[in-house]
């Protein structure tokens, strides 16, 4: 047995070895490739300019105007996903025929690719903000009420009779039995509602809008001026792994206080 | 037996008659409340279809881009199912960089699309280029989760009978691997379609791209409606052959 941890803990260590002579590997490719001329810098720009175009562009106005348009466009979207996919994904799970009436419809509409309708949302509400939130709500929406509805279908049934026959209310069956039961697939809903959610409103920003992180990312390629595009991709990337990391520890300390 | 079939149905006709009536809603919030320079009844649609499929050039920019789709499903299930076994094959492997695979699957691949376009240019190349990325990971990481299975006394006993690692890779590794390769195909079919679809958009000067742009400025709602219905019909094809190959696969995987 003590063997046994023993090599499991060499194992824990030589992985991370690993791991990080990866990175530093990478990293050190990346700078002799582009040192030594081997790549189009329009392609992958030397690592010292990405740092130089990544301090201009944390210090520039525009920066802080695009994260503003992004981070409202994203929050009110999710306000409108979240609310609607809770809302129906809990009418729809606590009913065992509604569920078998919609769920399929909502599974399988949620596996086409709803980008195809982004120009639809074009169309109706302009280059501005409002198309991107539509279309960021209706992404976002699918895997709330998805999660919802299997997070409310899932309650044993026969806890619920047993309560409803010992004269429990209608709040207590909620409380006590319906929330408890469904509050973990929920949240996870929501965490992943939320990514989807704002991978849709950069996308959108990306396709076709007029501000935002997204539009940024475009009008650098556009100007084929990949060092400020790399700093945004970088800055992008950053954001969503903290963000990840923070909504699973906030996500794993809810279910356990429930 | 009777009523399992007696309930089924009721789930159904509630499914249809709100389907039903939801396009009823459509049709009349759309004649009596909508622009019809931007917003099309489903009966237009419907009229404008053989007109938009007896259009040529849109039914060979519909081909190139189910070409896309299938050319990039096709190299990310193979090279997702490579670099799965490669890293799923140890211990060691998994530990080490199954993470990364896991992190690279957590990010929105779309902020990088811009400079797909720029690398592989305006044309089919970066579209395959962007399917295969979104549709690689799920394999990927089904994979690499899917070997986990492997029973480690069918391994152990392989291999204390001499077992060559060719031998175990034949007989053990593979046989299991194929069946969960086979789970991730759905979730990688409707990634491969989200790049491709996102990669067709982004590109206006040519493809679906430049379709959706014409009919959205020369307002022809029911033109660009229809071009989506057509895709999204696709789509749903697509994912039914996907999930009907699945599930043969997983039936055979249990016999």
């Amino acid at each position: 047995m003590l063997a046994q941890a023993k090599v499991e803990r060499r194992l824990t260590a030589l992985s991370h070895l690993i791991q990080l002579a990866v990175i530093v590997a990478a990293v050190g490719a990346w700078a002799f490739l582009t040192s030594a001329h081997a790549i189009n810098p329009l392609f992958l720009p030397a690592p010292l300019a990405v740092l130089k175009a990544l301090v201009h562009l944390v210090g520039s106005r525009g920066f802080w105007g695009a994260v503003g348009v992004t981070t409202f466009t994203t929050a009110v979207a999710y306000a409108i996903a979240a609310s609607a996919g809770i809302v129906l994904g809990f009418f729809i799970g606590r009913s065992p025929t509604l569920t078998a009436a919609y769920r399929p419809v909502l599974a399988g509409l949620f596996a086409i690719p709803l980008t195809l309708f982004f120009p639809l949302f074009v169309v109706m509400f302009g280059l501005g903000p409002a198309s991107k939130i539509a279309f960021g709500a209706l992404y976002g929406f699918f895997p709330i009420v998805l999660n919802t509805i299997a997070g409310f279908s899932g309650i044993d049934r026969l806890f619920l009779r047993s309560a409803q026959s010992q004269g429990a209310t209608r709040a207590q069956t909620l409380r006590h039995i319906f929330l408890p039961g469904a509050w973990p697939v929920v949240l996870a809903g929501l965490r992943i509602g939320f990514f989807i959610t704002f991978a849709s409103v950069l996308g959108g920003e990306t396709l076709s809008s007029a501000a935002g992180v997204g539009y940024s990312i475009a009008h650098e390629g556009d100007l084929l001026d990949s060092p400020p595009m790399f700093a945004w991709i970088a800055i992008v990337l950053t954001v969503t792994v903290l963000l990840n990391l923070a909504l699973t520890v906030l996500e794993k300390r809810a279910v356990r206080s429930s | 037996m009777q009523s399992v079939a007696a309930k089924p149905p009721s789930a159904a006709a509630i499914r249809w008659w709100t389907i039903a009536g939801l396009v009823l809603l459509w049709e009349a919030a759309a004649r009596l409340l909508g622009d019809p320079a931007f917003v099309a009844p489903p009966s237009l649609v419907l009229r404008t279809l053989p007109e938009l499929l007896g259009d040529p050039k849109v039914v060979a920019a519909l081909g190139t881009a189910l070409l896309e789709i299938v050319t990039a499903f096709i190299l990310a299930v193979i090279a997702g199912a490579i670099v799965g076994i490669a890293i799923g094959l140890t211990t060691l492997g998994r530990r080490t960089f199954y993470p990364f695979v896991l992190l690279l699957f957590g990010l929105p691949q779309v902020v990088v699309l811009p400079l797909v376009i720029l690398i592989f240019g305006l044309g089919p190349a970066s579209r395959i280029a962007f399917g295969f990325t979104h549709g690689v990971l799920p394999i990927m990481v089904t994979t690499i989760t899917g070997m986990r299975s492997v029973s480690p006394l069918l391994i152990s006993s392989a291999r204390s009978q001499g077992a060559t690692q060719a031998q175990m890779l034949r007989h053990i590794i593979f046989p299991t691997m194929i069946a969960t390769v086979f789970t991730g195909l759905r979730l990688a079919m409707s990634l491969t379609l989200l790049g491709v679809v996102l990669a067709e958009l982004f590109v206006s000067t040519n493809g679906i791209g430049n379709y959706t742009q014409i009919f959205a400025e020369t307002f022809k709602p029911g033109k660009l409606y229809g071009l989506i219905l057509v895709l999204a019909v696709t789509a749903v094809a697509l994912n039914e052959i996907v999930a009907l190959v699945e599930a043969r696969f997983s039936r055979w995987k249990q016999s």
